[in-house]
């Protein structure tokens, strides 16, 4: 990158530079023009009595017309409006041309920056933070756009408007010339020498705000260890001692930048008193016209703000100078992949043929040899299990041959080609690499599959012309600022990387890595859990409501009689609480959040009109009293809070004030917040499992007029907010299990949950559901970084996502690790079957899984000690031997 | 079925006679009334017990993988309390429990059941002493297994 931030602005923005300069020098004679107007009007205009008229009107010595005094003074006034708005224009139009450029100058600097990000060579990552890189990229350089604007026009602007005023005081009167500069050697003396201290103080400010910022980082991601250790006071010691060492620094440079400032005022001040002292000598002596001086000090207050401007500037640019060079400095590593390599494109990528050689390689960290001198050849069709004990060189081997590292001695070729030279679209597309902690991405499991076949725009969006039009305006601005051309919301995925021609086509393919990866079944539960847009999806609605009615008709039978207890509008539900048979729906968002249902004004209004607010009331007094008999002995944090009690432990003490004040049959004496808290407690009730004896045979026909009344009056303006139950309607808030079963599993019914799994299964299958159902599932949001994932399906997810790019070469390097035994031999199993004829390169964590392999690599303190195949090494007294009999 | 029977129908085991009512209020609420058809396991043997179950109604075989197949060892019913074994020793199910009528049960979990004996030694003592009992029944039934292998 370049080294100042003059020659970056120059680089990329010179023409603009320029132009701005233009423009600002074209508005000075107006300025200049202006400036002479006041003087012209006291001189000419004021001055004399009607016998010195008319007088000509002239501009720069050039007559233009004779005017009577009172047409004068109008004209010149006229002229000076006219120059008050030329003036102010021009000053719009820079500064929003200014801004422009700032901006995109912004934008391309941090493009580069974090494109640079994407070409440090990957052991550097080990060495910087994320809390460091992030602040440059997001708040360092944010200052550098205002400055870049800036960086030619402000000083020829404002350096402009200071010569102008000055030449026009020096044409007055050159001594009153001289006294208004008269202070600005000594400022320029001074002044640099006062910022230099400043700029170092400055540096050393930008060097603890990162440190602070990679603490924080830090304290995020241990935040676990922290409190397994009990160190938070330490660390809050630690961040207290660096805010104080940051503010320690601020302080000084604030009492140094405000004492330039006081400097600067305080000379600028001084300077009108020697226009008092000469000027008005000068006009008693008659030297000097009583409008020249005025004219004078008009001038002299423009000339001050232009003054200040520039010392501003001064500032500015050198804290924008240090900015530049403490950020570039570090997005500028030794071993950076090369520009070109990421860039360049290339058809189709071939595959990868012939043999794959390794020289001599070599890789040292920190001056130790982790991969010593390797040598071997290998056909790319061939599979080939590396095993060794930790720290044996043999996962840095596998990073190498997948090329994420470089070597710093030896070479690897494939077909004779160097995979240094390589570009990552060969590589990259080529090679897959699975390691033992593989990042997902915050997005859907989908995303994350497909993720590994977004290498270039496979096709552009289909936008409607005025989208079109917008989007193509927005890349053009994109290319102004060097950022990519990219469209982002193009089609990304390349289809035929993955052997599909279509969209549905990518799916099946999917499916299939996913079952390679034996994470297919997980994805099936995760598309059971979700839900979908019926309208979008209106195929698959409708097929999941013929598995409704399948489901149903299986569970007719006698012995599968009683497990569901089917949703009827009709019927009370004894397997589902108060409010679901009131609601009798699902709830879209928060308006009716089952848990709060007693707080929803609609709700209590609906219970009031059928009479039914005092039963539940009394209803809520009696749980009350059952609950708080029953759980006061508990301690707080009981897990039969949890799973039991209808009251948290927090607010047993309220509950059990309350009633004990209360009387059952003085419930018309509780206050507003007190009926809310006792109304909430029956809502949760479910009759068959909560043997309290309340919603009774009475109680459930009423309860079920109340649920009509509720869908009968809902207002329009709630009717979004809940999805009723039908029959015959896919309900789209709810998940697909919930619909295909339509009902509550019946509680206390042994198995049930299995047993309706299992139906569930057999309905779905029968009908041909299944992919659906997992293509459903692809839909699951992982979280950040997976995080909603267990640590073996991540891993799986990951496998499939590099099966699925259906690469020459897979390179796994102990990726099955974090799987149960039995998913290990599966996975391993079905990816030496996927990878039939193609190249595996395994690290295995588990040296007896080698026997699947076509060809064993034993490695040992970064060397080769073994190779060969497995019967040959399995024999007495070799390493491979003590390494299974150590497994 | 109301939680007072519930607790009326508890405190008519001999286990669970001795314990406060509220306690009792709070097992019949926190226990978990299964259903099993006839034919239907409450477990088998073998697997990791986490539950203990009381019968209400209906009764069920206790059944024992032998070599020579499975053997019933006893039959239970209405108020017999199973399972109670592999909870309290962490062993997996010694045998297998089928029920042989429609069976109500109560399901207490391996969590409940530890709160109520660590609250209440009166069932500890309850349990050592329907445990001996068994052990008595065990050990007889044994005496006479090798006295009649002795004589045939």
């Amino acid at each position: 990158m370049e080294q100042s931030i003059y020659k970056f602005v120059l680089r990329y923005s010179k023409t603009q530079q320029i132009f701005v300069l233009l423009v600002t020098v074209c508005s000075l004679p107006f300025y200049y023009v202006s400036l002479d107007i006041p003087k012209k009007i006291v001189n000419g205009a004021l001055e004399g009595g009607p016998e010195d008229f008319p007088k000509p009107l002239e501009f720069f010595g050039i007559k233009v017309v004779d005017l009577d005094q009172l047409v004068l003074l109008f004209a010149l006034c006229g002229v000076f409006l006219v120059l008050v708005c030329i003036n102010g224009g021009f000053k719009f139009y820079i500064n929003v041309y200014k801004g422009l450029l700032g901006e995109r100058m912004l934008r391309r600097l941090r493009y580069q920056l974090y494109s640079r990000i994407l070409r440090f060579p990957l052991p550097h990552f080990r060495k910087v933070s994320q809390g460091e890189l992030i602040p440059m990229i997001t708040q360092e350089v944010e200052p550098l756009g205002g400055f870049i604007g800036d960086a030619f026009a402000l000083p020829m602007h404002q350096g402009g408007l200071l010569l102008t005023a000055l030449v026009f005081i020096m044409v007055q009167d050159w001594r009153m010339g001289v006294a208004a500069i008269a202070f600005y050697p000594v400022q320029g003396y001074i002044i640099p020498k006062l910022q230099r201290r400043v700029n170092l103080l400055g540096k050393q400010r930008v060097k603890e705000v990162r440190k602070l910022s990679e603490r924080i980082g830090e304290t995020v991601s241990g935040a676990q260890e922290i409190h397994a250790y009990d160190t938070s006071q330490y660390e809050l010691a630690d961040f207290g001692h660096r805010l104080g060492r940051i503010f320690d620094i601020r302080y000084q440079i604030y009492r140094k930048k405000f004492f330039i400032k006081f400097l600067n005022n305080f000379m600028n001040q001084l300077t009108p008193f020697f226009f008092f002292a000469i000027g008005g000598y000068l006009v008693i002596k008659g030297e000097l016209s009583l409008g020249s001086l005025v004219a004078v000090l008009a001038a002299y207050k423009d000339l001050a703000p232009p003054w200040k401007e520039l010392l501003n500037y001064y500032q500015m640019k050198e804290d924008s100078r240090i900015k530049y060079d403490s950020v570039v400095s570090q997005f500028a590593p030794p071993g950076m992949r090369d520009e070109a390599q990421l860039d360049a494109e290339v058809d189709a990528a071939e595959p990868l043929s012939g043999e794959l050689v390794v020289g001599n390689l070599t890789l040292s960290e920190d001056d130790v040899r982790v991969v010593d001198g390797v040598s071997f050849s290998l056909g790319v069709n061939e599979r080939l299990a590396i095993v060794g004990a930790g720290g044996s060189g043999k996962e840095e081997l596998t990073l190498l041959l997948a090329r994420l590292l470089d070597p710093t001695g030896g070479r690897i070729t494939i077909g004779g080609k160097d995979i240094k030279t390589l570009p990552e679209a060969v590589t990259g597309r080529r090679i897959a690499y699975v390691g033992a902690n593989a990042q997902l991405f915050s997005a859907s499991i989908g995303d994350n599959l497909f993720y590994g076949l977004k290498h270039r725009p496979s096709q552009e969006a289909g936008y409607d012309a005025k989208t079109a039009a917008l989007r193509r305006d927005a890349l053009a601005e994109s290319a102004r600022a060097g950022n990519t051309t990219r469209d982002i919301f193009a089609d990304w995925i390349d289809y035929a990387a993955a052997g599909a021609d279509s969209p549905s086509e990518l799916t099946a393919a999917a499916i299939r890595a996913l079952t390679v990866a034996e994470m297919v079944d997980d994805v099936y539960q995760f598309g059971l859990r979700g839900t979908i847009d019926p309208s979008a999806h209106a195929e698959l609605a409708t097929r999941i409501l013929r598995a409704r009615t399948a489901l149903r008709e299986r569970l007719a039978d006698p012995d599968l009689a009683g497990l569901v207890e089917f949703f009827d509008n009709e019927k009370y539900n004894t397997n589902a609480t108060v409010a679901e048979n009131l609601l009798f729906g699902t709830p879209v968002d928060d308006t009716f959040d089952m848990e709060r249902l007693a707080e929803n004004a609609y709700v209590m209004s609906v219970l009031d009109r059928c009479g039914l607010t005092e039963d539940l009331l009394a209803m809520g007094h009696e749980i009350a009293g059952t609950m708080v008999e029953m759980f006061s002995d508990l301690p707080a944090e009981h897990e039969f809070f949890e799973q039991f009690s209808f009251i948290r432990a927090d607010d047993l003490p309220d509950y059990k004030e309350l009633i004990g004040r209360v009387d059952k049959d003085k419930l018309e004496t509780l206050s507003e917040d007190e009926r809310h808290k006792l109304l909430s407690l029956p809502f949760k009730l479910v009759p068959a499992r909560h043997a309290l004896g309340l919603v009774d045979d009475v109680m459930q026909p009423r309860l079920l007029e109340a649920r009509k009344t509720f869908a009968r009056d809902l207002p329009d303006n709630l009717s979004s907010a809940v999805e009723f139950f039908a029959p015959d309607r896919y309900n789209a808030a709810s998940t697909l299990q919930d619909n295909i079963l339509f009902g509550k599993l019946a509680y206390g019914k042994a198995q049930a949950a299995t047993r309706i799994g299992a139906l569930i299964s057999e309905v779905i299958s029968e009908l041909d559901l299944y992919t659906a159902v997992v293509a459903a599932g692809l839909e699951f949001q992982v979280g950040i970084s997976g995080s909603r994932l267990s640590d073996a399906q991540r891993q799986k997810l990951a496998i499939a996502r590099a099966v699925l790019k259906r690469p020459d070469i897979l390179v796994v390097s102990e990726a099955t690790a974090r799987l149960d035994g039995a998913t290990q031999t599966k996975v391993t199993k079905n990816l030496l079957t996927e990878f039939e004829g193609r190249g595996l390169i395994w690290a295995l964590h588990r040296p007896s899984l080698a026997n699947q392999f076509e060809r064993v690599l034993v490695m040992r303190g970064g060397k080769v000690v073994e190779h060969g195949k497995f019967s040959e090494l399995d024999q007495p007294d070799t390493h491979f031997k003590m390494l299974i009999a150590a497994e | 079925m109301s939680l007072q029977e519930d607790v009326e129908r508890l405190r008519s085991i001999p286990l669970f006679a001795k314990i406060e009512p509220s306690k009792l209020k709070l097992l019949a609420f926190t226990a978990q009334r299964v259903t099993f058809n006839s034919g239907e396991n409450l477990f088998r043997q073998g697997d990791v017990g986490d539950a203990a179950y009381i019968i209400t109604s209906g009764t069920a075989d206790v059944v024992v993988a032998t070599p020579n197949g499975p053997l019933t060892v006893a039959q239970v019913g209405t108020n017999d309390f199973v399972g109670e074994i592999a909870i309290l020793c962490d062993v997996p199910r010694t045998a297998t429990v089928t029920a042989t009528s429609t069976l109500m049960t109560m399901r207490i979990s391996k969590e409940l059941f530890f709160e109520l004996v660590s609250q209440f030694p009166e069932i500890s003592v309850e349990i050592m002493r329907v445990l001996a009992h068994r052990l008595d029944v065990t050990t007889r039934q044994l005496q006479d297994a090798l006295s009649k292998l002795k004589a045939g």
